[in-house]
C-alpha cells in the first residue's frame, strides 16, 4: 500500500497506535489501570475470558488511556475472578465474581463513565503504599 | 576571474581567487619549499595530494597549519610562511621522511639530483637525525628493461601515481597497504615486467628521489666500447641534442648537436651516427604506407608507431585496433637494422661483432630493443639503449669538458638528416614530417610552406585539416597516453574520423621523455626544448625526408623500392595482443 | 483485528543474538502458542536495549518487567508464570550490585535512570523489521511535515536553531553542513550516511541501524530535501550483516509504501537510497576517505577544503552525516528546535550515546544529556569500578581520544570541554581503566591501533606516529630515556598540527594526555625501570614470599622453563635470570605467596 499524503500516513498511524500503545501504556501515569487477578485460582474461576473481554471492549470503545495488567493472587480467592480498577490519584476499587459480560459492563460504566458497578464491589483491596 | 586581496608575511597583494597559497606566494616572491607538489602547467599534469606536509604555513584563524600547495586562498586571508611554528613543522616533516630513508646519498642514482636531498640541505638538516626507528625494506624491482624500483627510497609523494593514473591512464602504480607499510606498487605486487606498464617512464621523470630510476646499462656500454673485438656504432635521437646540455648546466633549449658528436667520438665509439637518418627513412616508409592505404582503400586512419610506449599501450588496451597503426619500426630500430645489414656489408664489418647503441630520451626504448620480433637472426637491431641522462653521466665520467667542446659532424653515410627528422622530437613532428613528403608525392607539386603550425603546440589533442590537392586530409595529434586513449576511443566508437594520427606517449613528445634530464617540475624546460627542435629544423637546408640523399642511396644500393619487399623485411614489424590485467 | 494484551520484547541486537536470543524468541513463541494465547500475547524482536552486559534482555509490557540474562530454556517459566499467572519470575530480574536488591522495572535501574533517549528512543521498543511499528510511533511524520509544510530554507533554519552537531566525532553543526550543501548549485547532489563505525568498542550506530533503521532512512530523506539531494548512500561496514539486513528490509518496505522513491507524499520530492559496503578500514570513517571508497578509489582522505558540501561524491555537493546524527533529526522536527535545544549544555545540545566499556560494572550503551558529568556516567549509570578497584582514567573518543584522570571526572561532557582536557567526543567510545592499567601501555595500545589504521598518505601520520609508537615500545621495555619523553612531547603536537585528516590530527592524544596526567608513571618506567601498575612484562619480576610459601611445589610444576627450585615443604625460589615472566606460577599459587613487582 502506497502512502500518497501526510493525512493518509496520519490515519494509518492512528490505526496502528492502538496496538503499540499497549507497550507504553504501563508507563503513562495518567492511565486508568485495570488489574485482573490471574493466579491459579483466578484462572480456574475464568479470569482469562474476563480479561480478554475487557481488553476487547476497550478496543471497541477506542479507549486508549487504559492499561490492562494481570496480577497474581490478590487474596480474595473466594470471589474470583477479581478485577481492580485504579484511577490515578484515587483509591482502587475491587470487583469480585466478574464474568466476561460483567467485565464489559465495568469497562463501559466504571472506567469510561465513572459510575461504580455497585453490586460487584467487594471492597478496597488494600492501601496503596 | 575574481581578484581577492590577501596578506602574505605582512605584504598585501591582489591575486585571482582560484590561486592556491603557494601560487600566491610565488607571486609575492615568497619561497615556500615543496616536495610532493607538482604542476606541469600546459602539460596538464598536477599532483596536489598534499601528502608530504612540507609546505605548511600558518593561516590566521585556522586551528592547524595549512598545506600551501592544496589550500585555496580566500578574500582577506592572512598567511605567514616563516613563523617558528611553520618552519619547525616543515623541518619535522622532512626529518621524519629522512628517518625512513636510506643514508646512501653518495652512491645513490639520484645524488645531487634528488629533491629530498636538496630540501634537507636547504632546511639545514645536519648532524644526527632527531627521529630514528625502523626503516622500510622492499625487494628491488629489476624485472623490466626500463624501470628500476627501489621503494626504500620512496617518500609517498604520489607523483608517479598521478602520472601513471591520471595523465597516462595506465593504472599500474598506486598506493597499496596501510600506515607505515604503505607502498607504491602494481596490483598484487607484480613485478613491472608482468604488468601493462608501457615503460613511458613518466613516473621516473617526476620521482623526486631515487625510488624510480632507469635500469642503467652504462657499464655494459663501456665494456663493449673497451672491447677491441667490437665495432660500436652510436646513434642519437632528435630530442637528445636539445636537452643534453642541461646535464652540464647549460641553458635549457641549447642545441648541442656538434658538442655531442665530439663527445661521443672522444668516448671511443667507432662511428657516431644519427637516429635522424632512421627518422627520414621512417618517413619514406610511413608516407608510402599512408599513400598506399589511401590509394588502395586500406584501413584508415593510419597511426604512427615510432613511440614504443604507445605501441605497448595499444597492444594492451586496444587489441581490436591492432591493424590500424603503421607497421613501420621506430626510427632507431630501422637504423639498427640498416646498420647491421647495409652498412656492415658495405664496409665489410661482421654484423655479429657490430654493437648498436642508441642514445634516447626514452625508457621504453630500452624495453623495445629487447622485443623478440625486433631482432634479426639472433641479433638485436639495437643492442643497448642509454638515456640522455646516462649519456650525460658517461661524458662526465670520461672527464670531458662538454661545455667547451668544439662542434663536429656525424659520420656518414648514416649521419645525414633533414629538418623533417629533427622535429620527430616534439609532439606533432612526425605527422608534420610525413605530411611534407606525402603532400609532394600525392600532388606532384613542391611544398613551399613546410611548416604546419596547426599541428604544433601543447594542447593534448589537436586536429587539422590539410588540403592535399583535392583531398582534405584530416589529421589528429595526441600526446600523453590519456589523450591517446580519448582519441582511440573516439575512433573505436566511430565518432572521430581521421586519415592519419600521431601519438606520443610522453607529454610534449620525446622532448619530455622519461630519459631526459630531470625537469624537477619545471615545464618551461620542456617548452624550451621544443622551441630548440623547431629552431634546428628551420636552420636546415633540407626539410623534407625524401630529400635525404643518403637515404635515397640506401634504397638504390640495397633496399630497392620504397615500401617494397626488402623494406618490409627490415623496416616493418607486427603487433601482438597483450594481456589486460 | 485483535489487540495483543501483552507484548514480550526480546532484544535482537547482535550482542544478544550471539547469546541465543533468536532461539529464545522461538521458544517464547512456541510456549505462547502452547498456552493458547497466540492472539493475546505478541513476541517482538526489537533492537538493542543497551544493557548488553546483561543480555539477552526480555521486557514484558505493559507490566514493565525487565528480565536479564534470559536463556532459551527460561521461556517456559516466563510464559507459565508471568504471562499466564501474572507472577514475575524473580530469579531473572536484575540485581543491583551495590544494594544487592532485585529490580523489576527498567526505569528503576540505575543504568537507565539517568538516561534520556532520543537517538535510541525506538531501540528495544519496536520491531525494526516491521514498518508498521515505526509508523505507529510517529515514523515518517517528520518527513511528511517538512515535505508538505516547510521550505528547505525553513528546515535548515530549524536545524540550526536546534543546535544539533555531528555525532560522528567532528561536532560540526548539522544545520550548517546542510546549508553549505544546499547553497552549492549542481545538477545532482548526494546525502551520505556514515555508518562506518570504527572506534573499538563503539557500537551505537550499529544499534540504531539494527533497532531503528527507518529513522535513519527518514532523516536521510529529510536531509535530501534540505540540501536538494536526490540520492542517498549508506556507507556501512560489511561486518555488520544484521544492520545491513535490517536496512535492506527497511528500504524495501519504505519503497513499497512510497515513503522513499518517486514523488514522496505526492510532492515533487523524490529520494532513493543505496547501501554501499565498506571493508572495515578505520580511516574510511573520515568523510573524504569514505567518499573515495564509495567511488571505488583507495579509501584515503584528501585535503579539506574543498569540503564535501562543495565537492564531494563524484565531485558533487554532498552532505555526509553520521547515523546517530540522523537518528536525532525526526524528533527535532516533530518536537521543535526549542525542545531539543533545551536539553544539553550551552554549546552542545541534546544527548549523546556512549559505549561504556572497560573496568566498569554496567557495560553497555547509554544515552545521556550533554553536560552530564563523567562521574555520573561511570559511577551512577555504570555502577562504578569492577571488583571494588580504584578508578584511574577514562578514555573517551575512541582510539585517538585522551585519557581523563580522577580530577577530570566532574567535567560536564560536551565537545569543547572534552577537547579542552586533552580528549575528545569522538563517536562516543568510553573505556574505563582502573589501578591495574598501565597508562604507558594504554597509550601504546592506542598508537598501535592508529598506526595500523593510518592510510599512510601523509608524512606525520605515516612516519610520525610510527616513531611515537616505537618510542612507547622502548619505554615499556625499559629502554626509554628522559630524552624520549621530551621528543614525544615535541613531536606529538606537530603531528596534530600537520597531519592531513582527523585521524592523524588526533592520534597523538592518548600519548599526550597520559603524559600530561600520568607523568610520574612515565618517569617510573624510564628512570626507575618499573611499571607501577604491574603490566609491562619487561619491567616486572616475580618473587616468592618466604613467609607465605608452604612448599607445595605447585609453582615449580607449572613453570614452563623450570626456573623455580625448592623441595617439598621447603621455601621455593625463582631464578630471576631464567624467568620469562609468564605468570603461570602466580596463577598456580593458592597461598598468595608469589608477588609481582
Amino acid at each position: 500500500m502506497a502512502i500518497k499524503s501526510l493525512d493518509e500516513l496520519k490515519s494509518l498511524r492512528d490505526k496502528l497506535k492502538t496496538d503499540i500503545n499497549v507497550r507504553s501504556s504501563g508507563e503513562i501515569e495518567s492511565n486508568t489501570r485495570v488489574i485482573v487477578g490471574m493466579a491459579t485460582c483466578g484462572i480456574a474461576a475464568g479470569a482469562r475470558p474476563v480479561f480478554a473481554a475487557m481488553v476487547d471492549e476497550a478496543r471497541i470503545l477506542e479507549m486508549h488511556n487504559v492499561t490492562f495488567i494481570q496480577s497474581g493472587c490478590m487474596g480474595a480467592c473466594h470471589s474470583e475472578p477479581t478485577v481492580e480498577i485504579r484511577f490515578p490519584g484515587k483509591d482502587p476499587i475491587l470487583y469480585g465474581n466478574v464474568t466476561a459480560e460483567l467485565g464489559r459492563e465495568i469497562i463501559r460504566k466504571h472506567v469510561r463513565a465513572g459510575e461504580l458497578v455497585q453490586n460487584l464491589i467487594i471492597g478496597r483491596p488494600f492501601e496503596t503504599v | 576571474m575574481r581578484l581577492v586581496t590577501i596578506h602574505i608575511n605582512d605584504k598585501e597583494l591582489t591575486v585571482p581567487d582560484h590561486y592556491t597559497i603557494l601560487e600566491a606566494a610565488k607571486e609575492a616572491n615568497v619561497n615556500i619549499p615543496t616536495l610532493c607538489h607538482m604542476d606541469l602547467g600546459d602539460l596538464k599534469a598536477v599532483n596536489q595530494v598534499a601528502s608530504c606536509r612540507v609546505c605548511m604555513v600558518e593561516v590566521a584563524g585556522r586551528r592547524n597549519l595549512a598545506p600551501s600547495c592544496a589550500t585555496k586562498i580566500t578574500d582577506g586571508m592572512v598567511i605567514r610562511t616563516n613563523t617558528p611554528r611553520a618552519v619547525k613543522a616543515r623541518r619535522t616533516s622532512v626529518e621524519l621522511l629522512l628517518s625512513d630513508h636510506p643514508f646512501e646519498c653518495l652512491i645513490c642514482e639520484k645524488n645531487q639530483k634528488c629533491d629530498l636531498q636538496k630540501l634537507a640541505a636547504d632546511l639545514g638538516v645536519r648532524g644526527q637525525l632527531k627521529y630514528q626507528g625502523s626503516m622500510s625494506t622492499y625487494e628491488k624491482d629489476v624485472s623490466s628493461k626500463s624501470i628500476y624500483r627501489n621503494l626504500d627510497k620512496c617518500i609517498l609523494c604520489r607523483r608517479c601515481e598521478t602520472m601513471c593514473n591520471e595523465v597516462q591512464t595506465c593504472g599500474i602504480l598506486s598506493a597499496v597497504g596501510r600506515g607505515f607499510e604503505t607502498v607504491i606498487s602494481p596490483a598484487f605486487s607484480l613485478p613491472m615486467s608482468e604488468t601493462m606498464c608501457t615503460f613511458c617512464g613518466q613516473c621516473v621523470a617526476v620521482c623526486p628521489t631515487a625510488a624510480l630510476t632507469e635500469i642503467s646499462c652504462i657499464r655494459e656500454v663501456w665494456d663493449v666500447i673497451n672491447d677491441p673485438e667490437k665495432f660500436v656504432v652510436v646513434q642519437t635521437a632528435p630530442a637528445v641534442r636539445v636537452a643534453l646540455g642541461e646535464e652540464f648546466g647549460m641553458e635549457p633549449g641549447t642545441i648541442v648537436t656538434g658538442k655531442m658528436t665530439s663527445a661521443l667520438r672522444m668516448m671511443g665509439f667507432d662511428r657516431v651516427f644519427d637516429t635522424d637518418f632512421g627518422a627520414d627513412l621512417t618517413i619514406i616508409e610511413e608516407a608510402s604506407e599512408f599513400v598506399h592505404r589511401l590509394q588502395h582503400g586500406g584501413r584508415l586512419p593510419i597511426l604512427t608507431s615510432c613511440c614504443p610506449a604507445w605501441v605497448k599501450f595499444f597492444e594492451h588496451q586496444f587489441q581490436d585496433l591492432l591493424d590500424i597503426p603503421s607497421t613501420c619500426k621506430s626510427p632507431h630500430e630501422m637504423f639498427g637494422a640498416v646498420a647491421k645489414t647495409y652498412y656492415a656489408k658495405k664496409y665489410n664489418i661482421d654484423p655479429a661483432k657490430m654493437v648498436v647503441v642508441s642514445v634516447m630520451p626514452c625508457l621504453a626504448k630500452k624495453y623495445e630493443s629487447a622485443r623478440p620480433e625486433l631482432t634479426g637472426e639472433g641479433v638485436s637491431n639495437v643492442d643497448y639503449v642509454v638515456t640522455t641522462r646516462e649519456l650525460g653521466m658517461m661524458i662526465r665520467e670520461s672527464g670531458i669538458n662538454f661545455v667547451d667542446l668544439e662542434d663536429s659532424q656525424f659520420d656518414n653515410p648514416l649521419g645525414e638528416s633533414t629538418g623533417a627528422s629533427v622535429i620527430f622530437g616534439a609532439t606533432g613532428g612526425v605527422i608534420e614530417a610525413a605530411l611534407r613528403t606525402a603532400y609532394e608525392w600525392l600532388t606532384g607539386e613542391t611544398l613551399e610552406q613546410v611548416e604546419f603550425h596547426a599541428l604544433r603546440g601543447l594542447d593534448g589533442i589537436r586536429e587539422a585539416t590539410v588540403k592535399v590537392g583535392d583531398l582534405e586530409v584530416k589529421i589528429g595529434v595526441a600526446h600523453g597516453l590519456g589523450n591517446a586513449r580519448k582519441l582511440l576511443e573516439a575512433i573505436r566508437s566511430g565518432e572521430a574520423n581521421y586519415h592519419a594520427i600521431e601519438i606520443m606517449a610522453c607529454p610534449g613528445g620525446c622532448v619530455g621523455g622519461g630519459g631526459q634530464p630531470y625537469h624537477h617540475g619545471d615545464s618551461e624546460i620542456i617548452k624550451k626544448r621544443t622551441e630548440a627542435i623547431y629552431r634546428e629544423d628551420a636552420g636546415k637546408q633540407k626539410r623534407k625526408s625524401h630529400e635525404n640523399e643518403q637515404v635515397m642511396t640506401l634504397y638504390k644500393e640495397f633496399l630497392g623500392e620504397f615500401y617494397g619487399d626488402k623494406a618490409h623485411e627490415l623496416l616493418h614489424t607486427h603487433y601482438t595482443a597483450r594481456e589486460k590485467i | 483485528m485483535s489487540t495483543y494484551r501483552m507484548h514480550l520484547l526480546v532484544c535482537g541486537g547482535t550482542g544478544c543474538q550471539a547469546s541465543e536470543s533468536k532461539q529464545l524468541v522461538e521458544n517464547l513463541q512456541a510456549q505462547v502458542l502452547m498456552a493458547g494465547m497466540g492472539n493475546e500475547v505478541q513476541v517482538v524482536t526489537t533492537g538493542c536495549f543497551g544493557f548488553c552486559e546483561k543480555g539477552p534482555i526480555v521486557k514484558v509490557l505493559p507490566d514493565n518487567i525487565f528480565y536479564v540474562e534470559v536463556k532459551p530454556d527460561d521461556a517456559e517459566e516466563i510464559v507459565n508464570e508471568h504471562v499466564m499467572k501474572g507472577r514475575p519470575v524473580s530469579r531473572l530480574l536484575f540485581t543491583e550490585p551495590s544494594r544487592n536488591e532485585k529490580i523489576s522495572e527498567h526505569k528503576e535501574m540505575p543504568f537507565y535512570k539517568k538516561q534520556v533517549r532520543i537517538a535510541l528512543r525506538n531501540c528495544g521498543f519496536i520491531d525494526p523489521e516491521n514498518i508498521d511499528e515505526y509508523i505507529s510511533v510517529d515514523g515518517y511524520q517528520a518527513l511528511g511535515k517538512v515535505l508538505t509544510e516547510m521550505t528547505p530554507e525553513a528546515l535548515i533554519v530549524l536545524m540550526k536553531k536546534s543546535g544539533l552537531r555531528g555525532r560522528g566525532g567532528g561536532g560540526f553543526p548539522t544545520g550548517l553542513k546542510w546549508e553549505a550543501a544546499s547553497k552549492n548549485q549542481a545538477d545532482v547532489k548526494y546525502i551520505v550516511c556514515n555508518a562506518d563505525e570504527g572506534d573499538p568498542g563503539a557500537f551505537m550506530d550499529r544499534s540504531i541501524l539494527e533497532g531503528d533503521p527507518h529513522t535513519v532512512l527518514e532523516a536521510m530523506a529529510i536531509a535530501g530535501y534540505a540540501t536538494g539531494a536526490r540520492y542517498g548512500y549508506i556507507y556501512i561496514r560489511a561486518e555488520y550483516p544484521l544492520a545491513v539486513h535490517r536496512l535492506e528490509v527497511a528500504i524495501e518496505q519504505a519503497m513499497e509504501m512510497g515513503l522513499l522513491g518517486e514523488n514522496i507524499f505526492g510532492t515533487d520530492f523524490s529520494f532513493d537510497i543505496v547501501i554501499k559496503y565498506g571493508a572495515g578500514a578505520f580511516v574510511c570513517g573520515e568523510e573524504t576517505a569514505l567518499i573515495h571508497s564509495i567511488e571505488g578509489e583507495r579509501g584515503e582522505p584528501t585535503n579539506k577544503p574543498p569540503f564535501p558540501a562543495e565537492s564531494g561524491l563524484w565531485g558533487k555537493p554532498t552532505s555526509v552525516n553520521n547515523v546517530e546524527t540522523f537518528a536525532n533529526v525526526p524528533p527535532i522536527i516533530l518536537n521543535g528546535a526549542e525542545w531539543f535545544a533545551s536539553i544539553g549544555s550551552e554549546k552542545s545540545k541534546g544527548t549523546k550515546v556512549f559505549a561504556l566499556a572497560g573496568k566498569v560494572n554496567n557495560v553497555g550503551l547509554v544515552e545521556v544529556p550533554m553536560g552530564i558529568a563523567l562521574r555520573e556516567i561511570i559511577f551512577d549509570i555504570g555502577g562504578g569500578i569492577k571488583d571494588g578497584k580504584k578508578y584511574k582514567a577514562v578514555q573517551t573518543g575512541g582510539p585517538s581520544g585522551g585519557c581523563i584522570p580522577e580530577a577530570g571526572l566532574d567535567t560536564p561532557i560536551d565537545y569543547e570541554n572534552l577537547t579542552r582536557i586533552g580528549s575528545m567526543m569522538g563517536s562516543g567510545g568510553m573505556i574505563v581503566m582502573d589501578e591495574d592499567d598501565c597508562m604507558v601501555n594504554v597509550a601504546k595500545f592506542y598508537l598501535e591501533f592508529t598506526c595500523d589504521e593510518s592510510c599512510g598518505k601523509c608524512t606525520p601520520c605515516r612516519v610520525g606516529n610510527r616513531r611515537l609508537y616505537e618510542t612507547l615500545t622502548r619505554i615499556t621495555e625499559g629502554k626509554g630515556t628522559m630524552e624520549d619523553l621530551e621528543t614525544m612531547k615535541e613531536l606529538g603536537p606537530i603531528i596534530k598540527d600537520t597531519a592531513l585528516c582527523g585521524l592523524g590530527q588526533t592520534s597523538p592524544n592518548p600519548v599526550l594526555s597520559t603524559m600530561k596526567y600520568f607523568w610520574d608513571e612515565y618517569v617510573a618506567h624510564v628512570v626507575d625501570k618499573k611499571c607501577p601498575a604491574g603490566v609491562c612484562t619487561a619491567l616486572l619480576s616475580y618473587y616468592i614470599l618466604p613467609d607465605k610459601c608452604i612448599g607445595c611445589t605447585a609453582c615449580k610444576r607449572v613453570c614452563p622453563v623450570s626456573c623455580i627450585s625448592g623441595e617439598v615443604k621447603k621455601i621455593h625460589e625463582i631464578d630471576q635470570s631464567r624467568c620469562i615472566k609468564c605468570g603461570a606460577c602466580h596463577t598456580a599459587c593458592k597461598f598468595s605467596a608469589i608477588v609481582k613487582k
